[in-house]
This record gives structure tokens, C-alpha cells and sequence, in this order.
């Protein structure tokens, strides 16, 4: 509210944030499939839970459904949701999608792996990956600290906690 | 005076070489996330709840405790020396603390901002000591249907006050809502929404729903809009205050404290009312009105201190009714349930020494806090340089790593990542984060709670609405949707009249310059 230092836009001027069609797709999405689930179940229909399983699944997706429709409505009249802004955050810059992409393809890969390579190795690579995606050109610093942590955090777990993270390939070795 | 005794018992747990230690990790971790950009404390203790599971469930709180205040101090230092407020309610401190920073007095506003926010933690404390007994005194009277009503009103009260759009805040609600139906029905015993996966059939585990929410979603987020350039940090050496700033600041500590403390306390106050209001307040009592805008003490000092008691204030229908009001509660409120604890009016009856535990390490967390920040200020300024990649690869690594602790299984990572997107997605079309943690966790116990008291009643929707409370209730929460319409329709909602006094400051500023 304060931050709000540039004049006021002109409202004829105003563009149309199309990308919130993204939102109503989401809405529907979900509403959909929980308004769809919940006709398979068995009503259970007894005198004392009038409400039974059905209907809040069935209202809060018909609720969704609505919202996303009235969402509909009110983009190309140019409503538009404020973006976050943060210490770190320029919402004025175009979004870096590329870089997002890379990062959620670097999370897909962690989560086939973790099993297979174990936490130690692939928290390393989250990490490692995770920096030199962002910018950071240090690349042998970026694995040992990411080394660091994996392993640090493996054993920390594991003894400190009780709780054994997947050893993977490394197992019998750590 | 038997509250009384109950806090020296908490006191006497709480105040342990173990626990004390807690103590200190706990305000040490909170104040360094707090300072670091793009972690809050609802985030901290989200991505330490996993953490926390092996460790008894007092010395957890107690670190929640220190995490609680460490945190809120930690994004006034942001404020101050970056002019870059992490969270909304620290926009004012931005504002004045910044501009004293620059005239050379960052000393000065960090120490006032420190030992007002101990003021009022302080008093906050000693609030909640005495109010949330006997709330929950009296919420242990009601029935089912006014309990109903009360997390009904929370949950509109959240999504339709806070926030700027009302459809975005409904929005983000019914997403909340709609995957607290994932999991078996109680009642019935069937599935709903699991996809066919037996390791739904709890529900979603509410850790893995806000590590991606807050923490990955953040990342995300900040990925995709990184600042290029490097962060300009106002260097600051060990925070003091001559004789004239404790002259002026101790006035708007203690009426920020009165006024962040009940708006705190509200289900739907919020702390930016209170810290906007305190900032006005004290601009029209001082006598150094022209300093304004220009760095004035006060205007730091009554800001920080509504802030921190208004942090204070949201433990009250935390403990007394089990309704989270705002993030960091939301997310205290699921450790409670992952220590089988159920929140509610019962909390105090059924534990009592666990939860004056807590109000007691509440007390010793914030006199830590003192103690401990006054000292490391410059530590924490050097803070703010931390490269960036680091900082957000560390905050993927770190949440992985909790998601992964909850249960060792490569699902939670997938989970993690679906709600890690839908955070991603909310913060780039402004809707709100708070209506959905709300609603994963109050739309299952509003549902059994409905049912059950549909079930003592017979069946009959009338025995809904025959306790008198449940009806003052909803007659308020009509009286609440209600009334900003009406207002708006008359041209004078309290919202506008808020923007054009800001309007105003801004182009008084903007002259000035």
C-alpha cells in the first residue's frame, strides 16, 4: 500500500493479464476432479449425518467451478492480482521461466533418484544444481558445499534424529 | 492464582541447560532466517517441523518460541538496513527505519526496534497469560454447534478481511479446503481423493503442504524474478540509544503494544492495521513532526512494538480456541497435531503444563532476544550479503530435506513439488498464501465438526443454530460481509480513507524531495 510510489496507471491504458486464464484452468481442474471423485463414493445415507461424504467435496467444487467462472469474467475487465514483491523479488522484470523450468526439471530428477542414488549423492546434486542454476559460477564450490550439507545432513539425520534418509547405491559405505 | 502457579511450573520446564539451549538455537535460527530475504517465520518453522519429530514436544515448542519472536525481529533489521520489508507489516518500519539508517542512525533505530519489540513481547505475553485461560474456560462450555460457528467466522473473517480481493482470498480458501478433503472420511470410512494411494489415505501431510507453499513456492518465485544487482546493506555497528531516543521512544512502544496486542487477537486484525495505525498515532503526538519522513525515532519505535504484540495477540485464539490467524500460528497449530495434541478450547485442561511451558519459553525467548541481538546486530547485517544461488539453493535443499524426513518416501518430494508449483502460481497472480493453510487445516475439522454435531442433534438442522453464541456468531460474520458493502456503497469505507492519507504522505514525501 506504501509502496506504491509510481502515479497511478491510466485506467484506459490498462492491459489485460491474460495469463490468469492459468488460474481458472486450475480452479476448474481441481473442482472437476473432486466433484468427480466424490459421485463414486457410497452415500452411507444415515438419518443422523444428513451431510454425509458427498457434500463437501461436491460444494467446494462446484465452489471452485463458480470462482473460476467469475474469475473468467473479471480478467478482460482488467482485474488483475498484485504480484509478490519481496527483499529478493522485482515483480517488474519479465518472468525468468527458463530458469524455473530448469529447477523443476532438476526436482523431477530428485525425486527419481533419491531412492536409487540415495540422499547423499542427490542432495549434493540438488544443491550444486540448484546454485550453478541460479547464477552461481563457482562450480567446485557449489558441489562441496552441497557435498557438505548432503552428507552432514545424512548423518545428522540418521544419528542424531533416527531418521534413516535412503542410502541408496552408497549404502553400507556411509 | 492458580494460572500463576501453572507459569512457574512452565518456567521450571522451560528453563532446563537443555531447553534453555533449545532456547537460544531456536531465537538464533529464527532471528538469522528472519533477517535472510525471502524466509519468514512461518516458513522457518515449517522447514524445522520435520526436524523437531524426535525431539520431546516441550523442548520443540520452546525453539518455536524463539523461532516466533527471532523471526519478527530478524525482518525489522531487513527493513531498516535494506529498506526492503520482507512481510507487509513491516512496511513502516521500512519507511521510517530506513531513512534514519541513511541519516547515520541505523544504530539507534535497530536498538529501538529491538527493545520495543521486547517491551511488547513482554507485555503481549503477560496478555496471553492472563486472557487465553479463560477463553478457553469458556469455549470448553460450548457445544458443537458454536464451535462450528467460531471456525466458520475465523475462516471467512481470514479470507475476506486480510487481503486485497476478496475473489482472490475466496480462491485461494477453496483450493485449501479442497485439499483438506484428501483422505478417508471419517464417518464412513472411504477414500476420497486419493487418487487410488494408499499413502493418502491420512490426508496430505499438512509439513509437506506448507514447506512447498512457503518454501518452495518462494524459491520459485524468486527464481523467476531474481534481482541482478547486488543488495545495498547499510553497515551498522552495535545498536544504542542516547538518553533523548529513550525519552521518546518508550511512549510508542507501550501504545503500539495497545494497539497491536487486540487487533492481534481478533480473528481478523492482522499486524498491518495496527503498525499503520501506531505509525499515524505517534506522527500526530510528536513534537518533532517535520522529522517525519525523514527518519523519526517514533516512527519506529510504535510500529515494531504493534507488530511483535500483535504476533503475541494471534497466540490467543491459538491456545484458547485452536484457530490459527495467521501463518506462523497456522503452522505452530499442525506441530501440535503431529504431536497427537489436538488443539482446541480443551488444550488448557488436557495440557496444561505442555502450554505453560510454551507461554514460559515465549517469555524467556524474547529476553534472549534482547540479549543475544543487541550484540550481533553486525553479524546479522553481514547476513544480508549472502549470495543469492546459495540462499535459494539452500532453501530447495533444506525443504527436500524436511519433505523427505516426514515420512522417506519420493511421493512427499512429488507432493512437494505439485505445491511447490501452486505456491509459485499463487505468488505470481497475488493470491493470497493464508486462506489456504487456513483451509487445509480448519475445512476437515469444520466438516467433522458439523457432522458430529449434526449427529448429536439427530440429524435436524435446527439444533445448528439454538446455542446463543453460535447465533451472535453468525450474526456477526453477516454483520462482517456485510458492512464493507454497505460502506462502499456510501463512498466512505475505511480503505479508501486509509489510501488517501497514505496518498497524501507519499506526495508530501515526493515534494520534499
Amino acid at each position: 500500500m506504501t509502496t506504491t510510489e509510481e502515479p497511478q496507471q491510466n485506467p484506459v491504458a490498462r492491459t489485460v493479464d491474460k495469463a490468469q486464464y492459468i488460474v481458472c484452468a486450475v480452479l476448474v481442474a481441481v473442482g472437476a476432479f473432486v466433484i468427480y471423485d466424490a459421485l463414486s463414493l457410497e452415500a452411507g445415507f444415515a438419518k443422523v449425518d444428513p451431510v454425509g461424504p458427498k457434500f463437501f467435496p461436491i460444494a467446494i467444487g462446484g465452489i471452485l467451478i463458480v470462482l473460476a467462472i467469475v474469475l473468467a469474467i473479471a480478467i478482460p475487465r482488467g482485474s488483475v492480482g498484485e504480484a509478490d514483491a519481496g527483499e529478493d523479488v522485482d515483480p517488474n522484470t519479465p518472468g525468468d521461466w527458463r530458469t524455473v523450468g530448469l529447477l523443476v526439471g532438476l526436482f523431477v530428477s530428485v525425486i527419481l533418484l533419491v531412492n536409487p542414488l540415495g540422499w547423499a549423492i542427490t542432495g549434493t546434486l540438488l544443491f550444486a544444481g540448484a546454485a550453478t542454476i541460479l547464477g552461481s559460477r563457482y562450480y567446485i564450490r557449489n558441489l562441496v558445499i552441497g557435498a557438505v550439507l548432503a552428507v552432514a545432513s545424512f548423518y545428522a539425520f540418521y544419528s542424531g534424529l533416527g531418521i534413516p534418509l535412503p542410502a541408496g547405491i552408497l549404502d553400507g559405505i556411509l | 492464582m492458580e494460572n500463576l502457579d501453572w507459569l512457574l511450573q512452565g518456567f521450571e520446564q522451560a528453563a532446563t541447560p537443555m531447553n534453555l539451549l533449545y532456547a537460544v538455537i531456536g531465537v538464533l535460527l529464527g532471528t538469522a532466517v528472519g533477517v535472510l530475504p525471502g524466509i519468514g517465520p512461518a516458513m522457518t518453522v515449517a522447514l524445522l517441523l520435520p526436524v523437531t519429530y524426535n525431539v520431546s514436544p516441550s523442548a520443540a515448542f520452546i525453539m518455536f518460541a524463539g523461532i516466533f519472536y527471532g523471526g519478527m525481529y530478524g525482518g525489522s533489521t531487513t527493513s531498516i538496513l535494506l529498506n526492503t520489508p520482507g512481510e507487509s507489516s513491516s512496511v513502516i518500519t521500512a519507511i521510517e527505519g530506513n531513512k534514519m539508517a541513511k541519516a547515520g542512525r541505523a544504530a539507534q533505530a535497530l536498538a529501538t526496534a529491538a527493545i520495543g519489540s521486547f517491551v511488547a513481547g513482554a507485555i503481549g505475553t503477560a496478555l496471553l497469560a492472563a486472557f487465553a485461560p479463560p477463553i478457553s474456560r469458556f469455549a470448553v462450555t460450548l457445544g458443537a454447534p458454536s464451535y462450528l460457528a467460531i471456525m466458520l467466522f475465523a475462516l471467512i473473517a481470514v479470507t475476506a478481511v486480510l487481503g486485497a480481493s476478496k475473489l482472490r482470498g475466496a480462491i485461494s480458501l477453496f483450493l485449501g479446503l479442497a485439499i483438506g478433503i484428501v483422505g478417508i472420511d471419517f464417518l464412513t470410512g472411504q477414500p476420497r481423493a486419493t487418487f487410488g494411494l494408499p499413502q493418502l489415505s491420512d490426508g496430505i501431510d499438512i509439513v509437506v503442504i506448507a514447506v512447498a507453499i512457503f518454501a518452495v513456492g518462494e524459491a520459485l518465485w524468486v527464481a523467476a524474478h531474481l534481482r541482478r544487482r547486488p543488495a545495498d546493506v547499510i553497515p551498522v555497528g552495535r545498536p544504542w540509544m542516547g538518553r533523548e531516543d529513550w525519552r521518546r521512544s518508550w511512549k510508542p512502544w507501550l501504545r503500539g503494544t495497545a494497539y497491536g496486542f487486540p487487533f492481534g487477537a481478533l480473528p481478523a486484525g492482522g499486524a498491518e492495521l495496527p503498525t499503520f495505525l501506531s505509525y499515524i498515532t505517534e506522527k500526530k503526538l510528536s513534537k518533532h513532526k517535520g522529522e517525519f519522513g525523514r527518519g523519526a525515532i517514533e516512527g519506529v519505535a510504535g510500529p515494531e512494538a504493534a507488530n511483535n504484540a500483535s504476533a503475541a495477540g494471534t497466540l490467543v485464539p491459538m491456545l484458547s480456541l485452536g484457530l490459527p490467524t495467521n501463518a506462523t500460528a497456522a503452522v505452530m497449530l499442525t506441530a501440535f497435531v503431529s504431536y497427537g495434541i489436538q488443539p482446541g478450547p480443551t488444550l488448557f485442561e488436557k495440557e496444561p503444563l505442555l502450554i505453560w511451558t510454551l507461554i514460559a519459553s515465549l517469555f524467556i525467548g524474547n529476553f534472549m532476544l534482547l540479549v543475544l541481538n543487541l550484540p550481533l546486530a553486525p553479524l546479522w547485517a553481514k547476513l544480508l550479503r549472502t549470495p543469492r544461488p546459495y540462499l535459494y539453493a539452500g532453501i530447495l535443499f533444506f525443504a527436500t530435506l524436511g519433505a523427505l524426513a516426514v515420512n522417506v518416501q519420493p511421493l512427499d518430494l512429488a507432493l512437494l513439488l505439485v505445491f511447490g508449483l501452486l505456491g509459485l502460481m499463487m505468488r505470481r497472480f497475488g493470491l493470497p498464501v493464508l486462506p489456504l493453510i487456513i483451509g487445509v487445516i480448519l475445512g476437515p475439522r469444520i466438516e467433522r465438526q458439523l457432522r458430529q454435531a449434526l449427529q448429536l442433534g439427530g440429524g435436524d438442522w435446527i439444533s445448528l443454530f439454538k446455542e446463543p453464541v453460535a447465533i451472535t456468531v453468525y450474526v456477526l460474520m453477516a454483520a462482517l460481509l456485510l458492512v464493507p458493502l454497505v460502506l462502499r456503497l456510501m463512498h466512505r469505507s475505511e480503505e479508501t480513507l486509509l489510501v488517501v492519507e497514505d496518498d497524501r504522505d507519499q506526495k508530501e514525501k515526493a515534494a520534499q524531495a
